[in-house]
């Protein structure tokens, strides 16, 4: 997926990515680990295109990011469901909302979303706040939230930044059950975690970066900070 | 947004509502003045008919002269008790003696500032001694047309760099108040832009919103305008301000309104839409590769 990229920020003489070689299998669940400033988020930001390499190769599902004309760049993250830290949902919106916002996006008939939201929502466990505000909800569940927004469509690759940063350990476990069941559905999520706890439980694929390198890249790997 | 938006909008098309209806009076005052104006050639009572239409044609084939209409001795006279109706003094010393005005042809002149090629023809010898007398654009009422005219021209032109001073004014005033509201949101649109959303999905709200503004502004800047002319003409009673002749802008507004409503509206929404999509650009715009 990833062939030697590099990424440099403005004129900064360190690189925020250095080389970085990845390769993920379809349906694979891959942990990215390391520390702050590391370059897990940079990694991230250039999978979803919200940055751009400044040398090497990515491909994703067969698109190659260097032929990918900005008027497509829609089409590709529609492609690609992302899970934010920060969550990034619409605040005037209600749940069900926020959800079908992603449908909407796409074109799909509102006869459609009314049948496909409340699935979604059921499966993070959300049903019965479909119309509450995001304000309303905890931190768990507005990640939950942003999480049914991202599968909502389907993607092949589920991207996670750090969703269980800003959670407590019970919400981060609902989180991270969630991930699993939509990788059991046969979806590839790209988790980036700090959460030593749930690295080790997961016992999962772990990449990790240190200073814009790959450190080390094991098969059902431990982590120790 | 909406208010900021919309109060700027309605005061910039109803400035330039004002400076073309202004215009147009002013100009409309100014073209009456002047159609009245013509070179009145005086001719000599023993010109024959033939030798005056042969003059008459030449005349005509003058490249500044618009048309001419002859007045026959008896119609100049006519011609001046009704210019002079309302002086009886004057009837009375014409009626005593037998008719002593002049045959006449009134010249009117394409370009009031070009008289002088009339000039030159006329004071060619042979033309000169079809003449009773000088002709009448000579002296003071030469230089009148010519104050006039010109008058006329700066008027003009102030008037139109006026209304596209405004309207640069205020579609930058407009701009930045539509800016400023898609500052406010430019995390929703960043939201959109992540999860894939079109360029046109995330811009046409605001768009259409803007042109709804330009559309709705466009109206009141119309009705204000509209209770204005109400307003004077209970007030001032058709009087006119100068060279503004009120009565003059009030018909050429109600008998140009829908036109003009639509023009309104139209600038309203070029505006509207312009600006929004400018200030819409930079929150949509992808990152471009450095080289």
């Amino acid at each position: 997926m990833l062939d030697r990229v590099t990424k440099v920020y403005g004129k900064s003489s360190t690189p925020a990515l250095d080389r970085i070689s990845l390769h993920v299998e379809p349906k694979e669940f891959v942990i990215v680990v390391g520390q702050s400033g590391a370059g897990k988020s940079t990694l991230l930001k250039l999978l979803t295109r919200e940055e751009r390499q400044t040398s090497g190769k990515i491909i994703i599902g067969g698109i190659d990011y260097d032929k990918l004309k900005d008027k497509n760049i829609p089409l590709l993250r529609r492609k690609i469901g992302v899970v934010f830290q920060d969550f990034k949902l619409l605040p005037n919106r209600t749940v069900f909302e926020n959800v079908a916002f992603a449908l909407e996006i796409v074109g799909m008939s509102s006869h459609e979303i009314k049948h496909t939201v409340p699935k979604v929502l059921d499966i993070v466990n959300l049903k019965g706040k479909e119309n509450s505000m995001p304000r309303e909800l905890s931190g768990g569940e507005r990640q939950r939230v942003a999480i049914a927004r991202a599968i909502v469509r389907q993607p092949k690759i589920l991207i996670a930044d750090e969703p269980t940063g800003n959670l407590d350990p019970k919400h981060a476990w609902d989180v991270i059950a969630v991930l699993e069941k939509i990788n059991r559905f046969g979806t590839t999520v790209l988790l980036t975690t700090h959460n030593q706890e749930i690295v080790n439980k997961l016992k999962r694929r772990v990449v990790t970066i240190d200073h814009g390198k790959i450190a080390s890249d094991r098969a059902h790997a431990s982590y120790k900070l | 947004m909406a208010i900021a938006a919309m109060a700027v909008m309605v005061v910039t098309l109803t400035i330039i509502l004002l400076s073309l209806v202004v215009n147009t009076t002013l100009s409309g005052t100014i073209k009456q003045i002047t159609d009245k104006i013509d070179v009145s050639v005086y001719l000599k009572d023993s010109v024959t008919v033939k030798q005056r239409q042969e003059f008459t044609q030449r005349l005509e084939a003058l490249p500044n002269v618009s048309s001419t209409r002859y007045l026959s001795k008896e119609e100049a006279l006519e011609a001046y008790r009704q210019e002079n109706v309302n002086n009886p003094e004057l009837l009375k010393a014409i009626n005593q003696t037998d008719n002593p005005l002049p045959a006449t042809i009134r010249v009117k002149p394409k370009d009031l500032n070009k008289v002088q090629d009339i000039q030159q023809f006329l004071n060619q010898t042979d033309n000169k001694e079809l003449q009773s007398e000088e002709p009448s654009y000579s002296g003071d009422r030469k230089e009148a047309i010519d104050k006039i005219s010109h008058a006329a021209n700066v008027l003009q032109r102030v008037g139109i760099a006026g209304i596209a001073l405004f309207a640069i004014i205020s579609v930058l005033i407009i701009f930045n108040t539509i800016q400023m509201a898609i500052f406010n949101r430019r995390d929703e649109i960043s939201i959109m832009r992540l999860l894939g959303a079109n360029t046109w999905y995330i811009r046409g709200p605001f768009v259409v919103e803007s042109i709804i503004y330009g559309i709705v502004s466009g109206l009141i800047s119309v009705l204000l305008i509209k209770s204005l002319f109400i307003a004077s003409s209970g007030t001032l009673e058709a009087s006119s301000l100068g060279l503004l002749d009120i009565s003059y802008a009030q018909h050429y507004f109600n008998d140009h309104f829908w036109i003009l409503l639509l023009a309104q509206v139209g600038i309203g929404v070029v505006i509207g839409a312009g600006s929004s999509i400018v200030a819409t650009r930079r929150y949509l715009k992808f990152k471009t590769p450095k080289k």
